[in-house]
Parts: C-alpha cells; sequence; structure tokens
C-alpha cells in the first residue's frame, strides 16, 4: 500500500501512513477489520497531529459525499467528507448557512465534528455539535445510527472526541435562514485589553457574531490593544451565493524566519492603524467576515518549513484575569505571535472531551523556532491549568500527557465509552499516543 | 510521539555511556522525554547513567549491553533496546564510537581494523536495522554523533576522524534515503568536547563542554537542520578548513 506523508495545519511533526479513500460505508466497515490501527482524517486543518497516525492506516473521508435535499425546516444530511464550503454551495443560494463555522469553511463535516469547532457565536449558539441531531458512526464492534437521545454516551463522545470513536461516515445538521449573503459588522478598536474585555462582557450578547483580535507583541499601556468586530446576518439584501475560492496561492514554503518579531510586530502595527475607531453596521461578505484566511490558499506555508503552533485555551469567567497574564507573558518574551483571537464562550455541552467552557477563549499562532517558546508555553500551561481552563486538542501539538489529562478530567468517561465500541483500542492517532488519551 | 519542537517523548541510546550522549539524554529528559533506554558495553557506568537519568524526572530506563566489536549482533542490539519501548520509538542516538591510540594503532592492522568496527561498522549495520524499524512505524527520527573532525581528516587522528567522515558521509545518503517515509536522521558535529574520551588530548579551538553540546541538540531538533554543528560557529571555520590547501592545513596541523 502507498505511504504517504501526512501533516497538520501547522506543518511540524508528519508521519507516514497507508492513505485510503473509501467511498461508501460498507468500504469503511471493510477497511477498518483489515487493520489494527486505523483512523479518520478530513481535510487536515487540525494544527498538530490530530489527523494522522504514523504507520497506520488513515481514511481520508473526502470521497463520503452526498448532500439530502435541504428541508422546509433547515435539517440535512450530509456525507461526513462535505465540507462546509460545498455544504454552503448548495445552502446559500437557498437561503440556509451552517449555524456554526469555524475560521475556515475548509473543514470537513467529519472533522468539525471530531473537534467540535467553534466560531463566533459560541457565546449564544454553542459549537458544531448542538447542532448535529443524528449522525452514522463505523466502530470496529458495528456501525451505529447515534442521537442524543437514543445513545447519549457515544453521541456525546464522539462530539470533540478527535475521531477516536470510530469513522463518522454521514451526520444530520440543522441549519439556520439567512435573508442575504452580508453580514452587518460593528468595529470597535481599544487601546487596551481591559476595555476590550470589559466591552465583550457587557455587550457580546446583542450580537450573534463576536470576536477579538489582539496585539500580542505590544508592550507597556498600550498591551494587549486590539479590535473588536462584532455582528449579525443582514435581514435583507441579495440572494445569498456561495463565498468565492481562494484568488491567491502561497506557492511555496516561505523561508523560516520570514515571519519575526520584526515582520510580525510591523503586521499588527499596519493592521491596528487601518481599522475604524468606530463604525456601526458596515455590510461585509460572509467570506470577508467569517474565513478572512481561506482568500489565500495554503498560508500556513508562510510559517516556513519549521511551521507554526497554534495555542488555544479557554479559561472559566472568574479566572479573565489570565488571559491578561497570558498576553503579558508573551509580549515580554518578545517571542513573535500574530493577532491573537480573544473570544466568550457561552455553556459547553455533555462531552467528555469537549473543549468549551463558558468564559473566555485565547489563541495565538506562534511560529516555531524561538528556543525560549517551548518553555514559554509549558507556562503557560500551568497557568492555564491553575486558572481551570484547558488547551484545545484539535490545536495542539505540543502539551504532554500528565497536563492533558489535568485539562480533561473526564478522560476516564471517555476511555470507558470508547471501549465499550473499540474494546482493543484500534482506533488511534499520532495526538491520541502523544497525549496517552486511550490509557493503554 | 515527538511534539512540535521535535522534543521526544522515548529515546534509545546507543553508546549510552558517551559524556555527551548522557548529557543530550538529560537535557531530553529535563524538557520532555519519559522513557530512556541505554545501551553500551559497560553494565555498572549503564545503570549509573540510567539512575542519572531517574533523578532528572525519567519515568522509565532500561539498559541493554553489546559489543560494538562485533557488528554481526548489531540487529539483536537495535531489536532488544526496541523492546523495551511500548509504542513508537521517537528518537534513537547513536554515539557509538572510540577514539583509540592513533601513535600505536596507526601501525597495528587489527586495531586499526577495530577503529573502523567500532566507530564505522557497527554503526551503519545498526543503522540498517533502525532504519528499517523506523520506515515501519512511519515516524521517527535518527541522531547521528559524527565530529567536526569528519570534515577535514587530520594527520593525528586519522583512524577516529576518517572512521567518522565515512560515517558522516553515509548518513548523508541515509538522510536522503529517508526522504516521504516519515523518518529523518540527523547528523550532530561537535567540536572539541572536553569528555573522557578526550581526556589527554590537546584542546582544540572553540572547545567546548557536553552541557553546551546537548543543549545545541535541543535546538537543533526543533528546526530540524539536517546538520547540528555544536559550537555553531565552527560551520564557519570548517568553510574554511576544508578547503585550504593541504600544505597549509598540513602546517596548521603540525603547529598545535
Amino acid at each position: 500500500m502507498p505511504r504517504e506523508i501526512l501533516y497538520g495545519w501547522g506543518r511540524t511533526s508528519p508521519s507516514a501512513a497507508n492513505l485510503e479513500n473509501p467511498s461508501s460505508q460498507a468500504q469503511v466497515e471493510a477497511l477498518l477489520h483489515s487493520s489494527d490501527a486505523t483512523l479518520a482524517r478530513g481535510l487536515g486543518r487540525s494544527y498538530g497531529d490530530a489527523a494522522q497516525l504514523a504507520g497506520g492506516l488513515v481514511l481520508s473521508n473526502r470521497l463520503l459525499g452526498g448532500i439530502s435535499p435541504i428541508d422546509g425546516a433547515g435539517v440535512v444530511t450530509v456525507g461526513a467528507g462535505i465540507s462546509i464550503d460545498e455544504l454552503l454551495t448548495v445552502a446559500m443560494p437557498q437561503g440556509w448557512f451552517v449555524p456554526v463555522t469555524p475560521g475556515t469553511r475548509h473543514v470537513t463535516i467529519g472533522g468539525a465534528i471530531a473537534a467540535d469547532v467553534h466560531g463566533k457565536n459560541h457565546h449564544l449558539d454553542g459549537s458544531f455539535s448542538r447542532h448535529v441531531t443524528a449522525l452514522r458512526l463505523v466502530t470496529p464492534t458495528g456501525t451505529h445510527d447515534l442521537t442524543p437521545a437514543t445513545h447519549h454516551d457515544l453521541f456525546w463522545a464522539t462530539m470533540g472526541g478527535m475521531g477516536l470513536t470510530g469513522v463518522v461516515t454521514e451526520a444530520t445538521l440543522q441549519l439556520i435562514p439567512i435573508r442575504s449573503d452580508h453580514v452587518l459588522v460593528t468595529t470597535m478598536r481599544f487601546d487596551t485589553l481591559d476595555e476590550i474585555m470589559a466591552e465583550m462582557l457587557a455587550h457580546d450578547d446583542d450580537f450573534r457574531y463576536s470576536v477579538a483580535w489582539v496585539d500580542c507583541m505590544t508592550r507597556g499601556r498600550s498591551m494587549g490593544r486590539g479590535i473588536l468586530t462584532r455582528g449579525d446576518h443582514a435581514p435583507s439584501g441579495t440572494t445569498p451565493v456561495a463565498p468565492r475560492g481562494a484568488r491567491l496561492t502561497v506557492p511555496f514554503t516561505a523561508p523560516s524566519g520570514l515571519l519575526n518579531s520584526l515582520t510580525v510586530r510591523a503586521f499588527n502595527e499596519l493592521w491596528f492603524r487601518s481599522s475604524p475607531r468606530h463604525r456601526e453596521a458596515e455590510p461585509q461578505g460572509i467570506g470577508a467576515f467569517f474565513h478572512p484566511l481561506d482568500g489565500v490558499n495554503s498560508w500556513n506555508r508562510l510559517y516556513g518549513r519549521r511551521g507554526f503552533v497554534q495555542y488555544q485555551f479557554a479559561v472559566p469567567d472568574e479566572a479573565g484575569d489570565s488571559v491578561r497574564t497570558a498576553i503579558e507573558k508573551l509580549s515580554s518574551s518578545h517571542v513573535p505571535s500574530f493577532l491573537a483571537v480573544l473570544k466568550r464562550f457561552g455553556p459547553g455541552n455533555p462531552g467528555p472531551l469537549s473543549f468549551p467552557i463558558p468564559g473566555w477563549t485565547l489563541a495565538l499562532d506562534l511560529p516555531v523556532g524561538p528556543a525560549k517558546l517551548p518553555g514559554l508555553l509549558n507556562e503557560l500551561d500551568e497557568l492555564v491549568l491553575t486558572s481551570g481552563g484547558r488547551v484545545y486538542l484539535a490545536k495542539d501539538s505540543r502539551l504532554d500527557a500528565a497536563t492533558a489529562h489535568a485539562m480533561y478530567p473526564r478522560l476516564e468517561d471517555f476511555r470507558r465509552i470508547k471501549e465499550s465500541v473499540d474494546p482493543e483500542g484500534l482506533i488511534t492517532s499520532d495526538l491520541a499516543r502523544r497525549l496517552n488519551l486511550l490509557g493503554k | 510521539m515527538e511534539n512540535a519542537f521535535g522534543q521526544p517523548q522515548n529515546v534509545v541510546v546507543l553508546g549510552g555511556t558517551s559524556d555527551i550522549a548522557r548529557a543530550i539524554a538529560l537535557e531530553l529528559v529535563r524538557t520532555r522525554t519519559r522513557e530512556v533506554v541505554l545501551a553500551g558495553r559497560k553494565p555498572d557506568e549503564l545503570a549509573a547513567a540510567a539512575r542519572e537519568l531517574v533523578l532528572a524526572g525519567a519515568t522509565s530506563t532500561a539498559v541493554v549491553t553489546f559489543d560494538a566489536e562485533d557488528p554481526s549482533k548489531a540487529t539483536q542490539c537495535v531489536s532488544s533496546a526496541f523492546d523495551q519501548i511500548a509504542g513508537p520509538v521517537d528518537l534513537v542516538i547513536i554515539a557509538v564510537g572510540a577514539m583509540g591510540d592513533q601513535d600505536s594503532d596507526e601501525n597495528d592492522a587489527v586495531a586499526s581494523a577495530r577503529m573502523i568496527t567500532v566507530n564505522f561498522t557497527w554503526p551503519v549495520a545498526a543503522l540498517a536495522e533502525i532504519r528499517r524499524r523506523l520506515v515501519a512505524q512511519g515516524s521517527g527520527r535518527i541522531l547521528v554523533i559524527s565530529s567536526v573532525a569528519a570534515i577535514r581528516v587530520r594527520r593525528a587522528s586519522y583512524l577516529y576522524s576518517g572512521a567518522k567522515a565515512g560515517l558522516d558521509r553515509l548518513c548523508e545518503g541515509l538522510a536522503d534515503s529517508l526522504e516521504g517515509t516519515g523518518v529523518s536522521l540527523q547528523i550532530l558535529r561537535p567540536g572539541f568536547v572536553r569528555t573522557k574520551m578526550t581526556t589527554g588530548l590537546k584542546e582544540a579551538p572553540f572547545s567546548t563542554d557536553p552541557d553546551a553540546v546537548a543543549r545545541d541538540v535541543i535546538k537543533g531538533l526543533a528546526t530540524s537542520h539536517r546538520v547540528i554543528t555544536s559550537p555553531h560557529i565552527l560551520v564557519y571555520l570548517f568553510a574554511i578548513l576544508r578547503h585550504l590547501p593541504a600544505p597549509l592545513w598540513k602546517k596548521i596541523n603540525e603547529s598545535r
């Protein structure tokens, strides 16, 4: 069988696996019985090693396609390999939109379930799983049609379960209606982190979508300055059409070090200054608002051969101070860091490996290279853990097992549920091995 | 599995009592590594090195003995070392080697051949089995300890340096052969390192110590550069030295 090198989006720890492209549930079932280590993979947008399995069998879900007709209530059943982009192409002209989208449209529905992705509306609408009404899961011991009501434990263990409960072949989603392909966006620029956080606490709930971009490289008085953008779908307008594809591509891997503290600082400065201080209800295209980075294909190559790490953590409201502490640590360390993304999280869900907890989440993009980066992130782990928070597994590429277990105290529940359908631990991943998620 | 910074969870060290290897293993344990297998000739020295690693935070250590003069058993040594680790092996360090005694070895056929066996043939035999196993597992890294002496062989240590030169050049090709396998190989070229192996030898410029080499290795694992030179400045020095005309090269070496 041909071996293929599989990377995460951060391009840090590639590994080789046997790659197959099953196009039916029957093929998935047959392949699952042919190997002693298997994992499903979507579009490879998890940042670390979650969609890799060194030496094992990786099943690309991309040929598990199909989009059912969307019924009058916005319910649709799609193959797990359908991407949000492909779904929007069909759904938007009919006036429907995905209930939750991450920062890229190029994730599959299977991947969105495995990582239980969240978007700018988590504070009101929760994560992707809240809008999945049913799914089909192929496991080593059989195939199950899961709903939260009929298979509570297995359903929720699969949501955010990093693909470790089995292979999702299709899912049924509840879409939301839209009347326009524009979002009315309110932009506010703040000179300090405290002002941003105060504004978010006070008024985020007035907007369906909200996200702040924070500058983590400026020290002193303007530490944590940033821009808050919030909005909602325009109530009326032109008939929605799907967002356009990318017009730019990064053609080759840039030299490592292109993104250094100088260039990143310059970018952050430019970006901060180019934003209006306050602007209300500006119409923006869906693509520009939700998926700004999708405008450039393979933008991850800009980080060079060494790749980059994304560090995303969530902390409860009472530990809001740790957001400030994290940004302070980062800005005083001179480690280059692109604009950090700060968001409010609403209630979590019953998933034992689910990431969101009510409070704050901060995501940082950090090029691999600075010698002090590994130690700095270990310090942040400590801070997050003592704040009662956790790091997002779909982004992780460097956490250690003991810390991960402490951050996800319901791991034992997850293992028990997984063992009920996969007693031999045949479904695994490089991530699961690195963090000893299966306890084998 | 290794993390985004190339830091391994487990390590197999062949030549586990070498001062440089001990320092690297210690630094790895201080950063992230939990399981270490040490293979070498002397059981009590291996046990002492293992104890040191446990004190530094290793959760599991094991010891394997082998004779570097017998390449026919290299496969067996690699198998027993790999068997001590449950999952995939993240990093294999090849630190096998001997300085010998150039003055007496150079007129002694058996001793000369032994220098090549220990510094070149055994490591190459071991690499064949390591390569096979890591390629099958689809991940992992190999760190081969070479020397800047491999860049240009000196009269005063041509048996040692010559063997290292062979290993170093061979590993460049071996590293290329690993393209697309998920496995990578890095060559460590330290300068003059003050260790028990070099005790009594005259120090060269930019001499260093094992701890400094170990820190450079941690950095090198993160950058994944093919060659890690420690200290880094020797890259530039040897870029010049390797192209010096032979008479000048000889003169420099005689004057030292």
